[in-house]
């Protein structure tokens, strides 16, 4: 069985769905918020710790246990990033990350659920983001 | 702090805790917004249909939240148009370079204790938090 199951279809978009409630309970698809949370010197909202805390509590206990299985439930084996080494990439890419995040308020998965508002500035936003993305595809890959 | 919404940010990180826990649980992928998105979207990439169905979730579970409120989720955007284009550029473009976002590094990879994600949280968190400083308090001015 795989992720191309019908259950492991249904999971993912199970998963896909929490996920994107949860950001918009949070208040993260909300970028006021999230700008409200990086203002150290301004009216501090320090909400999105609990956000991140909340997310935390819940996948460091998880992903321990979890990974003591041989394999996922709907798949062969776990999917997990290899790169080991802190390099140059890592780094420049955080920080454009960073500088993006810090101007607009999003980062890619609040952007994605606030679409759903149809707002056009987020259009654009979403747009520049993919734009950004296939950037990279075509100079770096 | 007259902003500060602890339960609803509790409730919702809690949620998206549980998101990543079951993609990883069952699917055995990590719930990483920027890779997944750049997967459904990069020409030629592999397994696209996971992706595409986490993602058509995640936008349910937004309009399931605007459908049971009755009310669009609170939306106060800080920039117009030509600021949301290079923002927009810039996470789209340092996401793949750094291989990750707040999402894939911040929640999956601290989880995993990941140095790399370690590392790339605390840079890519303090950069926001000076831009911010630099937009709002140097640029703004008194605000």
């Amino acid at each position: 069985m795989n992720t191309n199951s019908n259950a492991g279809r249904l999971t993912i978009f199970l998963s896909g769905f929490l996920f994107g409630l949860g950001l918009v309970i949070s208040g993260m698809s909300n970028p006021a918020k999230v700008v409200g949370f990086l203002d150290l010197a301004g009216s501090w909202d320090p909400s999105l710790i609990l956000v991140m805390g909340g997310g935390l509590l819940v996948t460091v206990p998880a992903f321990h246990l979890v990974l003591k299985n041989p394999r996922p439930l709907f798949e062969e084996k776990f999917f997990l990033p290899t790169a080991k080494a802190v390099d140059s990439k890592l780094l420049a890419g955080a920080v454009l990350f960073g500088l993006g995040w810090g101007i607009a308020g999003f980062c890619p998965g609040p952007a994605i659920v606030a679409l759903v508002s149809l707002n056009s500035t987020v259009l654009m936003f979403f747009a520049a983001l993919i734009a950004g993305m296939l950037l990279h595809h075509v100079i770096l890959e | 702090m007259e902003n500060f919404t602890p339960i609803s940010a509790l409730i919702g990180g809690l949620l998206i805790g549980g998101a990543a826990t079951l993609t990883l649980w069952a699917n055995g992928r990590i719930a990483g917004i920027s890779g997944i998105l750049s997967g459904v979207i990069v020409p030629g990439s592999s397994d696209r249909i996971w992706r595409i169905l986490f993602v058509i979730g995640m936008l349910t579970g937004a309009v399931a939240y605007v459908v049971t409120r009755g009310e669009p989720a609170e939306l106060e955007l800080q920039v117009g148009p030509v600021g949301a284009i290079i923002a927009g550029l810039l996470v789209g473009f340092g996401t793949r370079l750094g291989s990750g976002c707040t999402s894939g590094h911040g929640i999956c990879g601290l989880a995993r204790f990941s140095r790399r994600s370690f590392t790339a949280t605390l840079l890519f968190m303090a950069t926001a938090i000076v831009t911010v400083f630099v937009i709002r308090h140097v640029i703004g001015g008194a605000a």
